[in-house]
C-alpha cells in the first residue's frame, strides 16, 4: 500500500486498516453465479422479505468486474470449472467467495462421473455455508461472518 | 394385439423382433437395420401419425449379447397414442442409422445417446458430443465406466460455434 510507504508510521496503517475494513464491509458487491436451486433462496434474500440491503449488500451485479463478493450458489460440473475460473480472476480484488449449499461446498448429494467435489478445489472459498438449501437466514448470516473475516485483513496484504 | 402392432407386423413381418405391451405401454422392438423404414412409416398417415418424438434413449444391458438398446418414444398428436420402438445394438458394432430425416428432435437426442454410451447414427448430420465436454474420454453412463471417473476440462466451451 503506498500511504504506508510514504507515512511510514504503523500507527496511522493501523487506523487505516479499521477504516478501508469499516468501508469495505458494509458495502459488499455481490456477483451471484447460481446455478440451482440455492439461487431461489437468494433471491429471497436480497428482495424485500429479507433485505440484503440491511447489510449494504444488495446491488447485484452481473458482471465480476463490478463486484467483490462471488456467491457460488449450486452444483458446479466439470465442464463448468474454466467459466467459473475465468469469472473468479476477472473480478478485481479485493475479493471473497462464498460457497452457498452443500453442492458448492462438497458436491452435495451427487457424487458421480460429473460434479466437482466442492468448488475450493479450483478457488478460495471464504465462507461456507451449509444446507440443501441453505435457509434465507442462513445466507445472511455467511455474509456476517465474511464480515468477521473482512474486520482481521489488512491494507497491506492486498495486492 | 393393438392397431399399430397388427400395421408393423403386416408391413414389416420380418422385422418386428419382439413385442410387449406392459401395463399399457406397447414396446416393439425391431431389427436395427430398419429403424428408419419403420419410423418413416409411424410418421406417416397410415402409420398412425406418429409426429412427436419424445425421446431417444440408451441402455447398457451390461453382459447380455447384443449388448446396448436404443429406445425411441414416440408420440400421435392425432390419436393421443404412445408407443415405444427398440433397437438391439450390439458392443461390436454399435450402429444405427439415423432418423434425423424424419424427426428434427431427433438430432440432439442421438448426440446424447453417442455421447453417454458411444453409440454411433449413421448418416447424422452433426454427431457431436452433447453433454459431457469436448475433452471427455470414453462414455460416462455405460455400465463398466467408473461411478467417480471425472475429467477435467482445461478451456472454457465455447457457447457458439466459432
Amino acid at each position: 500500500m503506498g500511504i504506508e510507504t510514504a507515512i511510514g508510521s504503523p500507527a496511522i496503517t493501523t487506523q487505516l486498516d479499521k477504516v478501508v475494513n469499516w468501508a469495505r464491509k458494509y458495502s459488499l458487491w455481490p456477483m451471484p453465479f447460481g446455478t440451482a436451486c440455492c439461487a431461489i433462496e437468494y433471491m429471497s434474500v436480497v428482495s424485500s422479505h429479507y433485505d440484503l440491503a440491511r447489510f449494504g449488500a444488495e446491488v447485484v451485479r452481473f458482471s465480476p468486474r463490478q463486484s467483490d463478493l462471488m456467491l457460488v450458489m449450486g452444483t458446479i460440473n466439470t465442464k463448468m470449472v474454466p467459466i467459473l475460473k475465468r469469472i473468479y480472476n476477472q473480478m478485481c480484488e479485493p475479493k471473497w467467495v462464498i460457497a452457498v449449499g452443500a453442492c458448492a461446498c462438497s458436491g452435495g448429494l451427487y457424487n458421480n462421473y460429473s460434479v466437482v467435489q466442492g468448488i475450493d478445489q479450483y478457488i478460495p472459498v471464504d465462507v461456507y455455508v451449509p444446507g440443501c438449501p441453505p435457509t434465507p437466514e442462513g445466507i445472511i448470516h455467511g455474509v456476517l461472518k465474511l464480515w468477521e473475516k473482512i474486520e482481521k485483513e489488512s491494507v497491506k496484504d492486498w495486492k | 394385439m393393438s392397431d399399430i402392432e397388427q400395421s408393423l407386423r403386416e408391413k414389416f413381418a420380418e422385422d418386428v423382433m419382439a413385442v410387449s405391451d406392459f401395463r399399457g405401454d406397447l414396446a416393439i422392438t425391431v431389427r436395427r437395420e430398419r429403424i428408419a423404414d419403420v419410423g418413416a412409416f409411424l410418421l406417416s398417415p397410415e402409420g398412425g401419425a406418429f409426429a412427436m418424438m419424445l425421446d431417444i434413449c440408451g441402455v447398457d444391458y451390461l453382459g447380455r449379447e447384443p449388448r446396448f438398446e436404443v429406445v425411441y418414444h414416440l408420440m400421435s398428436l392425432e390419436t393421443k397414442e404412445r408407443v415405444r420402438i427398440k433397437a438391439q445394438v450390439s458392443e461390436g458394432d454399435p450402429t444405427v442409422p439415423t432418423v434425423t430425416h424424419l424427426w428434427k428432435a431427433a438430432n440432439w437426442f442421438e448426440r446424447e445417446v453417442y455421447d453417454l454410451f458411444g453409440i454411433t447414427f449413421s448418416g447424422h448430420p452433426d454427431l457431436r458430443r452433447i453433454l459431457t465436454h469436448d475433452e471427455f474420454v470414453g462414455h460416462a453412463l455405460r455400465k463398466d465406466y467408473p461411478l467417480d471417473g471425472r475429467q477435467e476440462l482445461s478451456r472454457p466451451t465455447p457457447f457458439a460455434e466459432e
